[in-house]
């Protein structure tokens, strides 16, 4: 399987290095305080799911360098990209030349690959008033979307996330999904050993990022944001136990009401099952997994 | 759930229940503590706390080993003298300098009452001062601590004095060394100070602390501990389980606050420590997504974490992580070998066993002693320990070995 460019960019200082230390390189959201700012464009090559390899563009965010992007690196830059990640802080001063930038990057990806899933990340909206979070979302969505479509054809997919909760597990979850390959028919997969088990709920995590990449839901839950919170939890625990040389396997948790089992899946993936029905006993659905381990092997390495 | 407010009047008059004192200069970080510790709010959000301008009483309650209040003061507190008829005595009050406000004033003789020192240290207490090791240098806030610890000595002479050595992260901090010279310095300044006071016999035990880590909840855990009179039976009460169970190490955690309120008597890992304050919250926010319960109208419905709430974490080094409730948010959280871990049934035995032992120390300690004030003066007594030899034991009978636990069963 190929590799797939990914470009990460925004304004200097908006977040996009943390972002990256967080979801790929085991950061606890605190430790991202320390990095420093990426001079250049720094290339790291991410293993996902086994053999999915994202190559990941991590463009510094300084004006001096958009304007080599522009101008000298442009086609080394925006040439054959799959996915663009623009990343824009909310609490931004200059909105004016975060606008002009990124109508500057969509004219080059515009020219160069017209074909590339487009991402915008409001980033940094743990320092919006939570009341306010949703409208402020909205209003910079309408700008920017207003600006982009009125010269260009892209779909553009939006997403408000901070380093101190799930949303940007959501957001990059968001992201993932649309480069795993076969992932409809992995989802078909799961939902018939979701049915077979009996279970509410089948979730499937990769393994280093605890990213989700595809689930099956048969019992109707109010909280949508479950799955990135989920994520969000294990990751948090997964790096408390490396403190202690020890790796996490895998878990239950439960109280009267339901029963939730966590384990390693294939290579590279977690499974999360969650149980409601008293009758069926974890060690049925602990069966059942192990027997459904080998051919689910076959669509997610 | 954590923390209730309770009828102000009733607080202030249930006088038998231990308290926790948060004092010390103004932002050295005291409420920010209780909302990390108490309230799980995330560290970065308490940048936004404004400060704390009055006395703030609360009551944390959440199991029967769990009962104290917890005072937090404003930086610029002094201690009320006030006449019975309701002046402004003057006198002791003042000598805590300059720093009273216009706000402290105006706050009238009914409030006023109840803040000299015997209305502050005249129960079983732990004062807690709080210095923010940041901010350099502390001769300021070390002279206060005497002061405070000269007024609640002369009021009460069991009186727990802890300092925590708060906000050692960041940037001035970036190394053990540092904080182990931070505490070094200010341990023998405090004892040169004391010294000077002749109050020389005064113990006070230090703490690094920080709420960005592990090392607020450990320091918090050792203070309660202190203030709980059960505490040698539930060691011990943990080290008969984990003998007969073939664990490694155990805790009995508050699920809310995270505090352990005891552990058995192996030595505590930091490592391992902390992987169990991760475990309980992993179990509690997972429970709060999957584990709400809902009534006929889809309204949520009693607590996530319930009789039946357990956990099992499986580690790659052949451990597991065993958690389950055995009290209202108290749970046990044990670490065993995976190999000892396959007779899950004899280890939920005796748990359930230390499940009854515990429920009939809690049902014991709440009715003995009777009159408050011979309750008043029961908790004194255990708290100081020494005298403790000498006063008729009321859990004499479990400490010997209560008849639940002699039903434990040993793997063999």
């Amino acid at each position: 399987m190929g590799k797939k460019k990914v470009l990460l960019m925004g304004k200097s200082g908006s977040g996009k290095t943390s972002m990256r230390s967080f979801i790929f390189a085991n950061y606890m959201a605190r430790d991202t305080m320390r990095l420093s700012p990426t001079l250049d464009v720094e290339h790291h090559h991410v293993r996902f799911l086994g053999n999915l390899v994202l190559n990941l563009w991590d463009c510094g965010g300084q004006d001096a360098f958009y304007e080599s992007y522009f101008d000298s690196q442009r086609d080394l830059i925006f040439r054959s990209v799959e996915v663009l990640i623009y990343v824009f802080d909310v609490e931004s001063a200059d909105t004016e030349k975060d606008l002009s930038h990124f109508m500057g990057v969509l004219e080059a990806i515009d020219q160069y690959s017209p074909d590339a899933k487009l991402f915008v990340l409001i980033h940094k909206m743990d320092l919006v008033a939570e009341e306010d979070r949703e409208s402020v979302f909205l209003d910079r969505q309408k700008m920017i979307l207003g600006l982009a479509t009125s010269r260009f054809n892209f779909t553009v997919t939006f997403f408000k996330t901070s380093i101190w909760d799930e949303t940007l597990y959501k957001a990059w979850s968001g992201i993932v999904y649309q480069l795993v390959p076969n992932v409809k028919a992995l989802e078909e997969q799961l939902n018939s050993l979701c049915e077979i088990c009996g279970a509410d709920e089948m979730v499937l995590f990769e393994r280093a990022t605890f990213l989700v990449i595809a689930h099956a839901t048969h019992a109707a839950h109010s909280d949508v944001h479950r799955f990135e919170k989920i994520s969000n939890i294990i990751k948090q625990f997964k790096l408390s136990c490396g403190k202690t040389q020890a790796q996490f396997h895998g878990m239950e948790v439960g109280n009267s009401a339901f029963t939730a089992y966590i384990d390693l899946f294939t290579s590279n993936t977690y499974i999360m099952v969650i149980l409601s029905d008293s009758r069926i006993h974890t060690s049925t659905t602990q069966i059942n997994v192990k027997a459904a381990r080998a051919a689910f092997e076959a669509f997610v390495p | 759930m954590a923390l209730e407010y309770t009828d102000e009047q009733q607080m202030l008059t249930d006088l038998t229940k231990p308290r926790i004192l948060l004092m010390g200069p103004r932002r050295s970080g005291k409420t920010s503590i209780l909302r990390v510790v108490f309230q799980k709010m995330p560290p970065h959000e308490t940048l936004f706390l404004e400060s704390t301008h009055a006395v703030d009483i609360r009551l944390a309650n959440n199991n029967p080993f769990l009962q104290f209040q917890i005072w937090d003061f404003p930086g610029d507190f002094f201690f009320y003298r006030v006449s019975r008829n309701g002046g402004e005595g003057g006198g002791g009050g003042r000598e805590l300098g300059g720093s009273m406000t216009q706000e402290g004033e105006g706050e009238g003789p009914k409030e006023g009452e109840l803040l000299d020192e015997v209305g502050v240290f005249g129960v079983p207490a732990a004062l807690v001062f709080v210095l923010d090791a940041q901010d350099e240098p502390y001769h300021e806030a070390l002279t206060r601590l005497v002061d405070l610890v000269a007024r609640g000595q002369s009021v009460n002479p069991s009186l727990h004095v802890v300092v925590f050595i708060h906000k050692v992260d960041g940037d001035l901090f970036l190394s053990d060394e540092h904080k182990v010279d931070c505490q070094r310095d200010v341990q023998h300044r405090i004892a040169q100070e004391l010294r000077d006071a002749s109050l020389e016999h005064v113990e006070v035990s230090c703490f690094l602390t920080s709420i960005y880590d592990h090392s607020i909840f450990e320091a918090f855990s050792k203070i309660v501990q202190r203030l709980t009179h059960q505490l040698p039976v539930m060691e011990n009460l943990l080290n008969y389980l984990i003998s007969a169970c073939k664990m490694e190490k155990s805790f009995l955690f508050d699920v809310v606050s995270r505090l352990y309120l005891a552990t058995d008597s192996n030595p505590v890992d930091m490592q391992t420590y902390e992987m169990c304050v991760d475990m309980i919250d992993v179990v509690v926010d997972v429970s709060c997504i999957y584990g709400v319960k809902y009534d006929a109208e889809g309204e949520a419905q009693g607590p996530v974490y319930d009789s039946d709430s357990s956990s099992t974490i499986h580690l790659s080094n052949g451990m597991v992580l065993y958690l389950r409730e055995v009290d209202d948010y108290l749970a046990f959280v044990g670490l065993m070998r995976a190999e000892n871990f396959q007779k899950k049934g004899l280890i939920d035995f005796n748990i359930d066993c230390l499940k009854r032992s515990l429920g009939r120390l809690s049902s014991e300690g709440g009715s003995g002693g009777g009159g408050k004030g011979h309750v008043h003066e029961e908790k004194r007594n255990i708290m100081s320990g020494a005298s403790r030899k000498g006063t008729p034991d009321p859990y004499q009978r479990i400490r010997n070995g209560p008849a639940s636990m002699s039903d434990l069963l040993e793997i063999k």
